[in-house]
């Protein structure tokens, strides 16, 4: 019996945060094409996450590459089918890895970022202070952010993928003696845009997931100090949970238009 | 007689009620404030001070009741009015709340870029900064981040920030709690030297009877949501109801 009812309670809070969410969506989407337009602080914002993400977003990619080609070589080898590298590398970054792989580090990074910033202004009544100063705290800070991620996160994904192929370059430049001119030759010419576009449409979505569930979980916390690290713990979980939804719906629609 | 007609009610509240969930914080509340007056509003914690005063400047809905600011009917406001009238407002927050990715500066110049988007005139920020800081004897930490400031200098930037476009009310939230005993006292003599330059009408949440005996011309005992009673200072403190003694007493 209270089993049941915690099962209940909890699908109840669930399904009570789903719309919460979808009316904080909504709201942002209200408030973005409202004037005023706060662009000095949207830049401050794509400053903040785009050129501070860049570092982490390309150790990453970079790592992603050497990996992805060591661990694959062996396996082509046995095939004999080592010059298919160049094709399987890119296609599987472009298309999936890249995306998926960058959008959750920048959801660890930049998500939990947000829930922390905004859950401690909300704490320390700095929100309360905007407001009553005459200034749209919402729009302020959170079209601001979930636009800057929105804008910032496929520009990352770019670079992150960018990366990635040039670390399976080295890889297969030092151990197959595969020239730079003919690994890229190889890459553009197996890459299409039914691998391009998709996986960079998604990636706007990736980045909308990340500044709306961070701000939510930021802007609404309540519970003092202790809030503070559960909005930017559930920040996380939360959108990683979201982008891995968001990928299946985007492979699923992505195979009905271009029959991957 | 006619002299006490003459003053004006700058605040008034009427039956405000205020509840979360089956927790009824305000039960029919009520407060004026005259033009020029400082009311202190005592209480304990607990007793709905902060909602009441957060219900004032629009940060909370008021269940029921009346809350009007220069005939003003707060409660039934929009929101660009609301934004309107609370430029006549200072806000100094129990925690200081000053943005704290924010140079002491740009703290300052924050409500001034809103009330200039709004207003579409160029107030002189530069000037109206300094001068802020020079009645808060901060003009020395313009560039500092509040992070490098004292608890102290932090409140005394969050009462030059309240009070740079001048507002005609001033809400105290607490203002000397967590200072040290002189630090609290500077903040009473600042909150003093505020209210006869700007010619302000003042609310004070305080829990500090020395701030309500200096700084008091009225004080409204708040207990369980509800208006208990409301006298000076003198005749509060020689009351010799004992809900009235236990605030009173050392």
């Amino acid at each position: 019996m209270i089993a049941t009812k915690t099962i209940q309670d909890k699908m109840f809070s669930f399904f009570n945060q789903i719309g919460d969410i979808s009316f904080f969506a909504i709201r942002f989407f209200k408030e973005v094409f409202t004037k005023p337009f706060e662009w000095k602080e949207l830049i401050r914002q794509c400053y903040n996450i785009g050129n501070k993400s860049i570092l982490l977003v390309s150790v990453t990619g970079f790592i992603l590459g050497l990996v992805f080609t060591l661990q694959s070589r062996p396996t082509l080898m046995e095939f004999g089918a080592e010059s298919w590298m160049p094709s399987m590398v890119s296609i599987s970054i472009v298309r999936e890895i890249g995306p998926v792989i960058i959008a959750l580090i920048c959801a660890g990074r930049i998500g939990s970022g947000i829930g922390a910033e905004l859950g401690s202004m909300k704490v320390t009544e700095q929100i309360d202070a905007m407001e009553v100063s005459g200034t749209n705290p919402f729009k302020y800070l959170v079209v601001t952010r979930i636009l800057a991620t929105t804008l910032m996160l496929p520009l990352l994904i770019i670079i992150g993928d960018a990366v990635a192929l040039l670390g399976s370059a080295i890889i297969e430049y030092l151990k197959g003696d595969v020239s730079f001119l003919l690994y890229f030759n190889k890459v553009f010419d197996a890459l299409q845009f039914s691998d391009i576009i998709p996986a960079t449409v998604k990636s706007f979505y990736f980045g909308f997931a990340i500044g709306l569930v961070g701000c939510y979980k930021g802007y609404n916390c309540a519970k003092g100090t202790v809030g503070v690290g559960e909005a930017s713990n559930a920040a996380v979980v939360y959108t990683s949970m979201l982008l891995f939804i968001i990928d299946f719906i985007a492979v699923f629609i992505t195979d009905i238009f271009f029959e991957v | 007689m006619s002299q006490e007609k003459n003053i004006k009610t700058v605040l008034e509240i009427k039956n405000l009620n205020k509840s979360f969930g089956d927790n009824h914080v305000l039960k029919n509340f009520n407060l004026k404030l005259q033009e020029g007056e400082n009311l202190v509003i005592m209480g304990k914690s607990g007793s709905g001070k902060s909602v009441m005063i957060k219900c004032l400047v629009g940060l909370m809905a008021a269940d029921s009741g009346s809350i009007k600011i220069h005939d003003f009917e707060i409660t039934t406001l929009g929101n660009k009015e609301l934004n309107v009238l609370r430029t006549e407002i200072g806000f100094l927050f129990q925690g200081s709340a000053l943005y704290d990715s924010m140079t002491v500066r740009e703290n300052l110049e924050f409500p001034l870029r809103r009330h200039n988007l709004k207003t579409k005139k160029d107030l002189n920020a530069d000037a109206l900064v300094a001068e802020a800081l020079k009645n808060v004897g901060l003009s020395q930490a313009i560039d500092l981040m509040p992070v490098e400031l004292s608890g102290g200098m932090q409140r005394r930037v969050a009462l030059a920030r309240a009070l740079i476009l001048k507002p005609k009310i001033m809400l105290y939230d607490e203002p000397t709690t967590g200072l040290d005993p002189i630090t609290a006292k500077e903040i009473i003599q600042l909150m003093r030297h505020i209210q006869t330059q700007y010619k302000t009408s003042s609310i004070i949440i305080t829990h500090d009877v020395d701030c309500a005996r200096v700084i008091s011309n009225r004080i409204l005992l708040l207990i369980d949501g509800t208006n208990y009673i409301e006298g000076t200072y003198s005749e509060l403190s020689n009351s010799t109801n004992p809900k009235v003694k236990a605030f009173f007493k050392n």
